[in-house]
């Protein structure tokens, strides 16, 4: 066993953990998940749900999980008669209160408040025919709605706002059984990321507004993704129902964004579903754009390339994948190539309690990623060369103000009726982000890989299986 | 308010040697007396001799818990890297409980003088005397005092503030109380840390209690063997205690009485016993948050900490309620579940819902609509209540409603057969 490191034993199985770690992750490392509610691993300790009692050997009373401290030669029994008696009555004591209207809840199918009570709950009250406490609906913020009666008073939100955000807003107001999360009376939740109250409450107490009644959270697939919403690289989750997205939330990684996403990127999402989407390769024919197969666009591409020669542009998204853009490169090595990119920028908005951690003005997901494989930002003279290159690539940037008097050939997802590439030779379709697998890298350099949650419509394809692929029909060799 | 009675010959006058004297409530009548001797003799000496001399008497604290104050003392920090603070319990909240706000009313510089000589033991340069927001005639005595003590000049470099409560029971908790000076809410926090390693704003606390304090003069003065010998019964519980005696008497009122000193001595004989023509039917000896006891364990209880345990009850801060054969013991019981349902900070889960199922449990069973069950089940709840919260508010509740069910079941019994009267509780 590793020097300096806790020997302790949970329900039997031993672990070695280092010095100061907290009963209930140490049970972690032993497979065992302690009942919770008030503990969450990115907020201060506040041992007030009572639910993660477990029994210390030698200790005279049931000790909270989540506020002990490791100490050698511990043994904790998670599953003792006593430890699991007191974890059935504080399920009890939450459940007197709560409407037990899972039927119409959000929070249904991933709340731990049904968890535990399945786990270890009992089945019937004691309770009686007692009314219970009632508090109407309040309007949180712009993305928050607070449903008192389903709250136990865990008061994450609570430590959210105060410890992480440090714009303490909410509060527990009243005491007893009256008690209630409040807001100040002149506050708002508006913070940039005040959202993560919704995630972080284990009951359907805290919703957003966005994604109310949208899904049942079982009819939900969920995929690894990495947030587009500017350059921070959070490790985010696509949840999708019937192939469209409805609700981003956070993936832990305590590298980047630990538990937490901002209201930015959360709401960065409907972009991903729209309906108005290149689905077919498009050749222009006589001044008309014409739909044709990929065999076709492809080999009229490879023939335009090969036909020319001199200066290649290539004019990409800061949101393109890092393969795309090196195909992208690749396909152009024949050329004298200029590579570049545009960002769109917004306020910086940070989580103050944790370092590094914040919306950066960069809004794009991968300029890191394109700056290290040889585009520029220097935006203006790339457009200026664009005018009298041999050819010019548009990587899905429908904005881009291009004028070209050579070849114009645009890969991208959508393309507004007004838009400068609608004159392109070619229009290829391509898959956004939630339709294909790929690697951004994040402004500190962080390379993180992001996994397809739906199909792409139509013919459309990923930007470097296309891209790949004119370079195969160019006879330009594999890259190893 | 009013004048305390006359000493009774039973008593032993220490602490409340000059209840009724207004004249003690002054700097200048207070030095006449004796006042701030202790002080400054403290101030001469070490700080750890200082805390030797209370170690040795045996003084425990006046609270609730009976610590050790010494001990408690010499917690903390031996090698001072940050400033230390002391706070003192002036909250007294516990129900049946009225002997600080008497040491404040009438000997303010007793505690202020107790207070500078603590500060002094555990090397704190600022002591903060929280009081009870309802006690407005304490407050302004001891505005009044500590500014003329301060005039003075007496505390040395030691800095006094008094602050005042906002009217929460919770807040006579030790570290609910360093919350509410902080400007928190007031709930209680997990423990450890301690208070003595990181208290209030993090830094090294002691906390006392009023009448903890207010003893620590006469112990410096007149040496740690007197006090000592200050005992009737058990050697581990020496000096005065004021018990404060309310409910069915015929004298209520505080009682200074030498520890180890017969409840039933105080109940009877001092206090007159119960009103002409009733007996005495049940008392709670420490405060509302202790077990109650039946009349026979009243008549045997010896007041020290030890001897009400045995008798199967608590010390507690020594607010000693009666209760003659006129006494409703199920609507009692209710009174103090509802006054515990009204306090809980709310902070822990089986305390936010228990005590306000227990109080409805108990409302309903008076209101003559009680189940069969519900002995059991409050008996049940009083169990989940117990051991389990962050602080022993729950278990508070709990105590009474165990020991009623216990000693008097047939009260409740006849209400859940409907034997007895419904009483409408709203």
């Amino acid at each position: 066993m590793a020097d300096g490191m806790i020997n302790l034993t949970i329900d039997g199985a031993p672990v070695s953990v280092p010095p100061g770690t907290l009963v209930i992750e140490a049970a972690k490392q032993a497979g065992v998940l302690v009942p919770h509610y008030c503990y969450h691993p990115g907020l201060p300790v506040a041992g007030v749900c009572r639910m993660c009692l477990v029994e210390v050997e030698k200790a005279p009373k049931l000790q909270i999980a989540c506020a002990t401290t490791v100490t050698e030669g511990m043994v904790v029994n998670t599953q003792s008669v006593q430890a699991k008696d007191a974890r059935q009555s504080v399920l009890e004591f939450l459940l007197i209160n709560h409407p037990l209207d899972c039927p119409i809840c959000d929070q249904a199918g991933e709340c731990e408040l049904q968890d535990f009570v399945f786990q270890e709950g009992q089945a019937g009250t004691r309770f009686g025919e007692f009314a219970k406490r009632f508090n109407p609906v309040e309007d949180f913020g712009p993305d928050v709605l607070y449903v008192p009666n389903r709250c136990i008073l865990c008061t994450r939100c609570v430590r959210f706002m105060e410890d992480v955000a440090k714009e303490p807003v909410l509060n527990v107001s009243e005491r007893g059984d009256r008690a209630f999360i409040g807001i100040h009376p002149e506050a708002r939740l508006d913070h940039p990321w005040a959202g993560n109250v919704v995630d972080l409450c284990p009951v359907g107490s805290l919703l957003s507004k966005d994604f109310l009644h949208k899904a049942r959270a079982w009819e939900l697939d969920k995929t690894a993704s990495i947030c587009t919403g500017c350059s921070q690289g959070c490790n985010i989750t696509l949840d999708t129902r019937d192939e469209v997205v409805v609700r981003v939330r956070p993936r832990p990684n305590l590298d980047v964004n630990r538990y937490f996403i901002c209201d930015h990127g959360r709401m960065h999402y409907r972009w991903m579903n729209r309906g108005d989407r290149i689905e077919a390769p498009l050749l222009r024919r006589d001044g008309e754009l014409k739909a044709v197969d990929w065999d076709e666009a492809l080999n009229h591409v490879a023939g335009i390339l090969r036909g020319a020669s001199g200066k290649a542009v290539a004019l990409v998204s800061a949101g393109a994948s890092s393969e795309a853009l090196a195909a992208a490169k690749r396909l152009l090595s024949g050329f004298t190539w200029t590579g570049a990119f545009q960002v769109v920028m917004g306020e910086e908005a940070s989580l103050a309690g944790v370092p590094n951690l914040a919306l950066r003005a960069e809004r794009a997901p991968n300029a890191k990623g394109a700056e290290q494989l040889g585009y520029t930002r220097d935006y203006a003279p790339a457009i200026a060369a664009a005018k009298t290159a041999a050819v010019v690539l548009v990587l899905d940037d429908p904005d881009c103000a291009v004028v070209a008097d050579g070849a114009l050939i645009y890969l991208g997802t959508v393309l507004d009726e007004n838009a400068a590439c609608r004159r392109a030779d070619v229009i290829l379709p391509i898959a956004n982000v939630a339709e294909e697998e790929g690697t951004f890298t994040n402004r500190d350099g962080r390379e993180q890989r992001y996994f397809q949650a739906k199909p792409a419509p139509g013919m459309a394809q990923p930007a470097a299986w296309v891209l790949g692929e004119l370079a195969r029909a160019m006879g330009l060799a594999e890259v190893a | 308010m009013g004048y305390p009675h006359k000493s009774h010959p039973k008593e032993t006058v220490v602490l409340s040697q000059y209840f009724g004297d207004a004249d003690a409530r002054t700097f200048k009548g207070w030095t006449k007396r004796g006042g701030y001797e202790a002080l400054a003799q403290s101030l001469k000496m070490d700080p750890v001799a200082v805390t030797d001399v209370v170690k040795e008497s045996g003084l425990r604290g006046r609270g609730g818990a009976g610590f050790p104050t010494g001990l408690k003392w010499s917690f903390m920090p031996k090698e001072k890297k940050k400033a230390h603070y002391l706070c003192v319990n002036a909250d007294e909240s516990e129900p049946g409980t009225f002997k600080d706000r008497e040491i404040m009313r009438w000997t303010p510089h007793a505690l202020l003088e107790g207070t500078a000589i603590a500060a002094h033991a555990i090397r704190a340069e600022v002591a903060y005397i929280y009081i009870r927001g309802e006690f407005t005639e304490p407050w302004t005595i001891m505005e009044r005092a500590l500014a003329e003590a301060n005039a003075a000049g007496v505390f040395g470099t030691i800095k006094i503030h008094l602050h005042r409560g906002a009217g929460a029971y919770i807040c006579g908790e030790e570290t609910a109380l360093m919350n509410s000076i902080e400007g928190k809410r007031g709930n209680p926090r997990i423990k450890p840390p301690f208070p003595a390693a990181a208290g209030l704003f993090g830094l090294p606390t002691t906390i006392n209690n009023v009448e903890t304090l207010a003893a620590v003069p006469h112990i410096i003065k007149r040496g740690a063997a007197w006090y000592k010998a200050l005992c009737l019964s058990n050697p581990k519980s020496t000096g005065t205690k004021l018990f404060s005696v309310c409910g069915h008497v015929q004298r209520p009122g505080n009682y200074e009485v030498t520890m180890g000193f017969p409840l039933k001595d105080l109940l009877y004989d001092m206090c007159g016993g119960p009103p002409a023509g009733r007996t005495l039917k049940a008392c709670i000896p420490g405060g509302s948050s202790v077990p109650i006891l039946t009349r026979e364990e009243t008549e045997a209880c010896l007041l020290d900490y030890e001897g009400v345990v045995a008798t199967g009850s608590m010390l507690g801060s020594g607010g000693v309620i009666v209760f003659d054969d006129s006494a409703d013991m199920v609507y009692q019981i209710m009174r103090l579940a509802r006054f515990y349902a009204h306090e809980s900070c709310a902070q822990c889960t089986q305390c936010r819902e228990g005590t306000a199922w227990t109080t409805k449990i108990m409302e309903r069973i008076l209101a003559g609509q009680g189940k069969p069950k519900d002995l059991d089940l409050l008996l049940d709840l009083s169990e989940n209540m117990t051991g389990k919260t962050i602080c022993v508010l729950s278990d508070s509740c709990a105590a009474p409603i165990v020991s009623g069910i216990k000693k008097f079941r047939g009260e409740f019994e006849a209400y859940l057969a409907g034997k007895r009267q419904p009483v409408m509780v709203g």
